[in-house]
C-alpha cells in the first residue's frame, strides 16, 4: 500500500532520521508513519493549517528587522530514542560542566594557562572576554545558568556539537509552545506515544534562578530583563516571564541606587535580587560597557561586584562559546573533569595557527568559514555554495584577522521527513537542547528545539533564512504507551446535585395536567383560523 | 505593578473604549445619513471630523469620514488605529495580561490590519470590531485578577469612556435641527434601548439629553462614567500593599504621602467635573452644551496628566547620557 514514504528519496551521504538506507521507516518513526498514512494527504494538511492560524492568532513570532513573523511549525515531529537521548543529555550535561569550570577559571586563577593547556592570547583576544567581569563571584558559583548547546548529526549519525551557546540563548519558548501546538493538533499521535515532558522548564529555571540570588535573601525578587518589544525574541521574553509569574522589565524601570538595584513600580522603587537578563553584554550597563546604550542600566555591574544583584547568565560568558575557543573545548573536558569527551566536536582548523591557515587557504571552495564571535547564522561563508568574488573577498579578510575565523568541514546534516507541498520529503535539521544549571546539578530539558531548513537541499536552519522548526520528543521507555493500573481509590465517589436550571412559575402545575394543555392546542392549531372556539380567559394558574 | 506596566494597562482601557465608542460614533452617523434625506452630507460630515479633533478636510463625504475615522490605521483618529494602539500597549505587557485577553486582541488585530475592514460594509465592520470589543473587555474582566493592574485599566477605560461621550453629545448639540439627532445620539451611546425602557417611549430631546448626561444608572452616562473613573482612583489609592515586607537595608523609598496628594489631584478634577453635572442646573447646561463638553474634555486631559506624572513617573526616574564619564 503506497503510504506517506513511498517515494521517500533518501541519499547515502546523508543520514535520514526517518527512512533508513534500504528504504524502510526507522523503528522510532514506525508508529508515526502508520498514524500519517491512517490520516490521509488532505487530513494533514489540513492540520498544517491549523497549526499555522493557531500561531498567528497566538502571537507566537519572531521580530525580524522589526517586523513580527510567524515561526513556521512543522507537523512531522522529530523523534529520539530513549537511549540516544540518555547519550546526548550525559554529554550536554559534561559540556556545560566544563565550561563552567572553565569560566570560574578565566575569571579567577588562570590556572589553564598556567598549566599550559590553553594559551594565554586565545582567552585574552576573544572579544566577549571582559576584564570588568574579573573577579565577580556568582553566589552560588554558577555562571552558565542557561545554556543551549547545538548539535547536528553526521552521515553515520553521530551527534557531534557544533556550536556552544552560553551568552543568552534563545529558542526555549518554541519547545513549549509546540509542544502544546502539537498536543492541540494530533491528539491520537500525542497521545500514543511515550514523550518525556517539557512544561517544567519555567519552573526549574524559576528554582535555578532563586538558587542564585546573593547570599541572605529569603524570598528573592527575579525580575526577566528584555530590551523591548523590537527584540527578535521579544515573545520568549514575554513567556518565560509569564510562566514564571516573574515580571519582565526593561533597562529604563530599573535604578541602581548605593550598589543596589531597584525597579521602580507604582508604589515607588522596589528591590530587585536576581535578573534573567536577555541583553547582550554590550547593552547591559553603559558605565561598563557601550556608553551610547538605552537597553541596559547604569550601575549593574558594580551592583553585581557588591554581592547586591545576580545576573543571569553571567557577564563575560561570551569568552567560552567564542568559536576559537570551542576548538580547544574537549581539552577543557580533560582537563577539568578529568573524563573523554562524550559529544565530539566538529573538524575545525584554527586559521590562526599558519600550517592550518595554508591548509585552509587552499581548499576555501570546499569549507565553511565561521567568524568566532557571530552567531545566528550571521558572516559564515559556505564555500561550495560561494562564488569566486566572496571567496577572494574572504581569503582578504581572513589574512587580515586570522584570529577572527575558524574553517570547517560541509557537514552534512541529518535530515527528518517534513511535510512539503509533494509530500514527505527529508529536510536538514539541527538541535539545540538546553540546559539548566542550578548549582547543584546540570538539567537537560527532554528535547530541545530542532530547527529545520524547509528549502531543498537547504543547510542553514536559522530562522532569519526563512526556517521553521519540529516538535522534538525524546521518548521513554519503548516510547509506546499502554493503558496504566489504576490506583486504588482512596475515597468513595461522591454523586453531587445536578446544577439548578431556571423554573417558569407555571411549569409548577403537575406536569400531566400541562402536557394535556399543550396536546389540546396543538389540536386546535389543526382547524380552520375562522371556526376556531373563542379562547376562555386567561390560562388558570 | 511596573510603573511602565501600569501605563500600559491604563492605555489598553482607553484605546479599547476609544476604538469602540467610534465604532458606535461612525455607525450611527452612517445611518443617519441615510435616514434623513434633508441632511447636507458635507456639514454634518464636517461636523463630526471637528467633535474628534480632525479640521484639516476641506469638503468631506461619507467616504472620508469612512476611512478616517474607520478603517484606515494610518489615521490615528480611526478605530482600527485606536485598536492597534490597544495591541501595542498589550504587546508591551504581554506577560500581565491573561493569555485569552491577548489571544482574543491579537485575533481581532489579525482580522482588521492592513485595512482589511475597508471591504466590509461600513455597518458589518463597526459591528465586528465593537463585538471584539465586548470580547475583550469580557475576558479580561473574567481572566484577570481585579488588582492594582485592573484598576487602572478600568480608570482608563471610565475616562475614556467621559471624554467620547462628551464628543458623541457635543457632536448631537450642533446638529440639533435634525429631528432624529437626539435619537441617533442614544444609539451612538448604545442607550436607545434603556432610554425607551427608562422613559416609556414618551420622551422629548431634553430628556434625552438629561438621560445621556445624568442617569445613574445608565453606565454610559457621563456621570456614571465620572463615578467609575472616581471609584477607579479610589481602588488604586486605598489598595492593599500587597505582601513585601519592608527591606531594612533599603535606600529611602518616596514616601507615599506625596503619592496620595498628587492622586487627589486626579480626583479632585473629576470630583469638580462630576459635581458641575450633578448639582448644576440642566437648563443652564442646555444652552451652553458644546462649551460644557468642550471643557469636560479638556479636564479629562488633565486628569491623564496628573495620573501619568504622578503614577507613571513615579520616582527615581534618572538619564543616562551617553559619552559623559
Amino acid at each position: 500500500m503506497p503510504g506517506p514514504f513511498t517515494d521517500y528519496p533518501t541519499r547515502a551521504e546523508v543520514f535520514d532520521e526517518t527512512v533508513g538506507p534500504e528504504g524502510s521507516v526507522r523503528q522510532t518513526y514506525e508508529q508515526v508513519a502508520e498514524q500519517f498514512a491512517a490520516l490521509g494527504e488532505d487530513d494533514v494538511r489540513a492540520r498544517a493549517d491549523y497549526v499555522s492560524t493557531s500561531y498567528h492568532d497566538q502571537g507566537v513570532t519572531f521580530d525580524y528587522e522589526g517586523e513580527e513573523r510567524p515561526f513556521p511549525l512543522d507537523i512531522v515531529p522529530r523523534i529520539i530514542d530513549a537511549a540516544t537521548w540518555a547519550h546526548v543529555e550525559a554529554g550536554v550535561a559534561q559540556r556545560v560542566r566544563a565550561l563552567e569550570a572553565f569560566l570560574a577559571d578565566v575569571y579567577g586563577a588562570m590556572q589553564i594557562v598556567t598549566d599550559r593547556v590553553l594559551p594565554r592570547h586565545v582567552v585574552t583576544t576573544s572579544s566577549h572576554y571582559h576584564r570588568v567581569a574579573f573577579g565577580i563571584q556568582p553566589g552560588n558559583g554558577v555562571r552558565v545558568h542557561v545554556s543551549g548547546i547545538d548539535l547536528i548529526r553526521d552521515g553515520e549519525g553521530t551527534f557531534r556539537v557544533l556550536e556552544d551557546n552560553v551568552r543568552i540563548p534563545s529558542g526555549v519558548s518554541y519547545v513549549l509552545t509546540n509542544r502544546a501546538a502539537m498536543t492541540s493538533t494530533l491528539p491520537e499521535m500525542v497521545g500514543t506515544h511515550r514523550i518525556r515532558p517539557v512544561a517544567s522548564y519555567p519552573s526549574r529555571l524559576l528554582r535555578a534562578l532563586r538558587a542564585a540570588a546573593p547570599s541572605g535573601v529569603q524570598d528573592p525578587e527575579v525580575v526577566v530583563l528584555t530590551p523591548g518589544p523590537y527584540n527578535s525574541a521579544y515573545f520568549e521574553h514575554t513567556l518565560l516571564a509569564r510562566l514564571m509569574g516573574c515580571r519582565l522589565v526593561e533597562g529604563r524601570d530599573l535604578v541602581v541606587q548605593g550598589g543596589r538595584v531597584m525597579m521602580r513600580d507604582t508604589q515607588g522603587l522596589q528591590p530587585v535580587h536576581v535578573i534573567y537578563r536577555r541583553v547582550d553584554d554590550d547593552f547591559l550597563d553603559p558605565v561598563a560597557f557601550r556608553n551610547d546604550s538605552v537597553l541596559g542600566c547604569p550601575g549593574l555591574l558594580n551592583a553585581s561586584r557588591a554581592g547586591n544583584v545576580t545576573i543571569a547568565n553571567a557577564v563575560g560568558n561570551g569568552v567560552a562559546d567564542d568559536k576559537l575557543m570551542y576548538s580547544y573545548v574537549p581539552e577543557l573536558i580533560r582537563y577539568y573533569l578529568g573524563e573523554e569527551p562524550l559529544l565530539p566536536n566538529v573538524d575545525t582548523w584554527r586559521l590562526e595557527e599558519p600550517a592550518h591557515r595554508e591548509e585552509v587557504m587552499d581548499r576555501l571552495d570546499e569549507l565553511v568559514l565561521k567568524p568566532v564571535d557571530g552567531s545566528g547564522g550571521k558572516g559564515i561563508v559556505i564555500g561550495p555554495q560561494a562564488d569566486r568574488a566572496e571567496l577572494d573577498a574572504l581569503r582578504a579578510r581572513v589574512s587580515a584577522d586570522p584570529r577572527g575565523w575558524i574553517a570547517q568541514p560541509v557537514v552534512q546534516l541529518s535530515t527528518v521527513a517534513t511535510t512539503t507541498p509533494d509530500g514527505m520529503r527529508p529536510r536538514h535539521v539541527d538541535l539545540r537542547p538546553f540546559a539548566i544549571n542550578d548549582g547543584e546539578k546540570v538539567w537537560v530539558l527532554p528535547g530541545g528545539l530542532t530547527r529545520v531548513a524547509l528549502g531543498e537541499g537547504e543547510l542553514i536552519v536559522n530562522s532569519s533564512r526563512g526556517g521553521g522548526s519540529k516538535d522534538t520528543w525524546v521518548l521513554s521507555g519503548d516510547g509506546r504507551r499502554t493503558r496504566v493500573e489504576p490506583r486504588q481509590r482512596q475515597r468513595q465517589l461522591q454523586v453531587s446535585a445536578a446544577p439548578q436550571v431556571a423554573l417558569a412559575r407555571s411549569e409548577a402545575e403537575p406536569a400531566e395536567q400541562e402536557q394535556q394543555q399543550q396536546q389540546a392546542r396543538q389540536g386546535e392549531q389543526g382547524a380552520p383560523a375562522g371556526l376556531r372556539p373563542p379562547e376562555q380567559g386567561g390560562m388558570p394558574c | 505593578m511596573l510603573s511602565r506596566i501600569a501605563e500600559s494597562l491604563y492605555w489598553i482601557g482607553r484605546y479599547l473604549e476609544r476604538a469602540e465608542d467610534t465604532s458606535r460614533l461612525l455607525d450611527v452617523h452612517l445611518t443617519l445619513l441615510l435616514e434623513d434625506p434633508v441632511l447636507d452630507e458635507e456639514t454634518t460630515s464636517l461636523v463630526l471630523l471637528r467633535v474628534m479633533g480632525i479640521d484639516d478636510e476641506a469638503s468631506p463625504d461619507h467616504q472620508t469620514v469612512l476611512r478616517m475615522l474607520g478603517w484606515d490605521e494610518t489615521s490615528p483618529t480611526s478605530m482600527v488605529a485606536a485598536f492597534q494602539g490597544a495591541r501595542e500597549s498589550a504587546r508591551r505587557s504581554r506577560e500581565t495580561v491573561s493569555l485569552e485577553m491577548w489571544e482574543a486582541i491579537n485575533t481581532t488585530w489579525n482580522m482588521m490590519r492592513g485595512n482589511r475592514l475597508q471591504h466590509l460594509p461600513a455597518h458589518r465592520a463597526c459591528q465586528l470590531l465593537r463585538e471584539r470589543c465586548a470580547v475583550v473587555v469580557g475576558l479580561a474582566d473574567s481572566t484577570m485578577s481585579h488588582d492594582e493592574g485592573w484598576h487602572y485599566m478600568m480608570l482608563g477605560r471610565s475616562l475614556e469612556r467621559v471624554d467620547m461621550t462628551s464628543r458623541i453629545i457635543e457632536s448631537a448639540a450642533y446638529n440639533a435641527d435634525s429631528p432624529s439627532a437626539w435619537t441617533q445620539t442614544l444609539r451612538a451611546c448604545g442607550a436607545h434601548h434603556a432610554f425607551i425602557r427608562t422613559y416609556r417611549g414618551a420622551a422629548t430631546d431634553a430628556q434625552a439629553a438629561e438621560f445621556l448626561l445624568l442617569d445613574r444608572l445608565f453606565p454610559r452616562s457621563l456621570l456614571a462614567s465620572l463615578e467609575q473613573a472616581q471609584e477607579a482612583l479610589v481602588a488604586l489609592e486605598t489598595l492593599p500593599r500587597r505582601g513585601r515586607r519592608p527591606d531594612p537595608g533599603l535606600p529611602s523609598q518616596t514616601g507615599l504621602g506625596a503619592v496620595q496628594g498628587r492622586a487627589g489631584e486626579a480626583h479632585r478634577m473629576l470630583g469638580r467635573a462630576r459635581a458641575e453635572l450633578e448639582y448644576g442646573s440642566l437648563e443652564e447646561m442646555m444652552q451652553t452644551l458644546p462649551e460644557r463638553m468642550s471643557q469636560l474634555q479638556r479636564t479629562c486631559s488633565q486628569v491623564n496628566d496628573a495620573v501619568s506624572t504622578h503614577n507613571f513617573d513615579g520616582a527615581g526616574q534618572a538619564v543616562w547620557r551617553a559619552g559623559v564619564r
